[in-house]
């Protein structure tokens, strides 16, 4: 499998912090990969210096092959490499059927195709992605007025309307009902197998991302502390050093 | 009657009500014409405030644009009135738009209030420019041509015109309010950066949002100017203090974001002004004043979004399905 996403020494200071030092990872086409790390070990932080949120300072972001580092947050988006956020980002005051049209893929060209009708294929594929993620019945409501975990549904489904190659998914699992995680899980798992997302996961929940990821990378103080499938990362010592404390 | 059929009647009967009223009150020919004017304001002010989420407090300056540009073409052309009437007006909307273009490219990076700040200070300093710039008149502004013809023929003249351009501009905002154009414009209000994120072309949506509201604004500034028959700088085309607070005052009274609350608000706005005017004399200022604050007090949402919140099934929201 060739890599999808590079990131060579990536580093990213705020005044004092360092909040990435000198970080390098790669995610593999067609896999789905996981990061991990304990609270302000730095993971969201690479997440935005990946999508071009913010400059880096340090290093470069390799997709495709090509590096993306002094790139834009849309220009990289048309790429095809998209994020979600862990407090979800939705347009509230548009009902929920709007949210995804407005993330069809094709808004990505320019603001001429904005003018066309939107095709019945897409919208056929709003109405499905809804279905996907359980929101169907929900779509005429105002997307602000759906519930926490509902909204982070929401947002995956818009996601994946934009059809990207690479989605970087921020804590999907967060605050979504418990009984729900395993049909997310599913879902994630179905998004990566049938409509060939590569999937890279920030996940705080051990049970979902052994389950989930392929192979696992594990952040703390901004710099990488193993990485391997996960077995291999749950048996490092520096990993449950990390998460446990020393013994 | 069908639901279709009603609103066939309803659309026919408002066309006829708008081209009958000038001959049914004809004292009140100047005040429709105004009306409209009105109309205009808080239409294309919305569409940045309302849909866009841009508060921009310096859309008065895009209507003084027009209305010099038009005065001028008219002054040195030497075509014949109408002729020169009707290019001076298109000229005045391109230059608006194009001044919006330009503008944009440096103020529409400002967000939230610094936006509003910023936009602030367009209109009053262009009403300086215009007082001190002799080309245009200087501080003693600019007369227009006379009108070639009765004065009744005038009044309805401009009645025509600027009903025209109402009509013009709420189907022009009523077909992009439908368009997914419409729901970029919304998505920028929503979430600006998750918009941006979603590869979404931000900076050129806002801009062409802006110049569409400057064209319109341009034209009715020509029209306008036309109609007052003299453009001084601070009174009538940089206006920032009369027309400049009207028309954010006029779409919120209305219901922001919506396609009829502005005009809504327009028309309310100007029949309670007149009232004011003719039984308030000396005290309409102020009675002016408390009616902004009960506004922006009672009436956060508008008319049409407190309607909105009270009876959303009349508005096409749906009940929460469980």
């Amino acid at each position: 499998m060739s890599l999808l996403l590079d990131v060579k020494g990536v580093t990213k200071r705020f005044g004092g912090v360092v909040a990435n030092d000198a970080v390098s990872l790669s995610v593999r086409e067609g896999e789905i990969a996981g990061l991990i790390g304990p609270n302000g070990s730095g993971k969201t932080t690479l997440f935005s210096s990946i999508v071009g949120a913010h400059p880096i300072d340090a290093g470069a972001v390799l997709y495709e092959g090509r590096d993306i580092s002094a790139l834009r947050i849309a220009e990289i988006a048309r790429r095809g490499l998209t994020r979600t956020y862990q407090q979800t980002r939705i347009y509230g005051q548009m009902p929920v059927i709007d949210n995804m049209r407005i993330s069809a893929p094709d808004v990505k060209e320019g603001i001429l195709p904005l003018f066309r009708r939107a095709g019945r294929a897409s919208e056929a594929r709003a109405r499905d992605l809804l279905s996907f993620v359980g929101l169907y019945e929900k779509r005429d409501l105002l997307a602000g007025s759906l519930s926490f975990g509902q909204q982070k549904l929401l947002e995956f489904a818009m996601a994946l309307m934009s059809e990207p190659k690479l989605l970087l998914l921020d804590e999907p699992t967060a605050g979504i009902n418990p009984t729900l995680i395993n049909g997310l899980i599913d879902r994630l798992k179905r998004a990566n197998k049938e409509f060939g997302v590569t999937l890279f996961v920030i996940e705080h929940n051990m049970r979902v991302i052994m389950n989930l990821a392929d192979r696992i990378t594990c952040l703390a103080h901004g710099q990488v502390l193993a990485s391997g499938t996960p077995d291999e990362v749950r048996e490092d010592p520096r990993v449950l050093d990390a998460y446990l404390g020393a013994q | 009657m069908s639901w279709r059929a009603a609103r066939y009647a309803a659309v026919a009967g408002s066309g006829l009500l708008v081209l009958a009223a000038p001959f049914l009150a004809p004292a009140f020919v100047t005040q429709f014409t105004f009306l409209w004017l009105m109309i205009v304001f808080a239409l294309t002010w919305d569409l940045m405030g309302g849909q866009l989420g841009y508060n921009s407090f310096g859309n008065i300056l895009f209507f003084g644009i027009g209305a010099y540009a038009c005065a001028v073409f008219q002054r040195d052309s030497g075509l014949g009135y109408y002729e020169a009437l009707a290019i001076g007006a298109a000229l005045g909307g391109v230059l608006a738009a194009a001044a919006a273009a330009f503008l944009g490219l440096g103020i529409l990076g400002l967000r939230g209030h610094y936006f509003a700040i910023g936009t602030l200070g367009l209109g009053i300093a262009a009403g300086e420019i215009a007082g001190g710039w002799d080309y245009v008149g200087a501080g003693s502004g600019m007369t227009v041509p006379l009108f070639p013809g009765a004065l009744e023929l005038r009044s309805l003249f401009f009645y025509f015109t600027l009903a025209a351009l109402a009509l013009a501009t709420f189907l022009t905002l009523r077909w992009l309010y439908g368009t997914r154009f419409g729901l970029a414009l919304n998505a920028v209000r929503d979430d600006e950066d998750k918009a941006e994120a979603m590869g979404l072309y931000t900076a050129r949506l806002k801009t062409a949002a802006w110049s569409l509201s400057a064209f319109f604004l341009g034209i009715s500034g020509a029209l306008a100017g036309n109609l007052i028959g003299f453009i001084d700088p601070r009174d009538v085309a940089f206006a920032g203090a009369t027309y400049g607070v009207w028309m954010v005052l006029m779409a919120i009274l209305g219901g922001k974001g919506t396609l009829w609350g502005p005009v809504i608000g327009a028309a309310v706005f100007h029949i309670t002004q007149e009232i004011f005017w003719t039984y308030l004399l000396g005290w309409q200022r102020v009675a002016l004043g408390l009616l902004i604050v009960a506004i922006v007090v009672f009436f956060p949402q508008g008319i049409l979004g407190t309607l909105r919140e009270k009876f959303p099934g009349r508005f096409g929201s749906k009940a929460e399905v469980q």
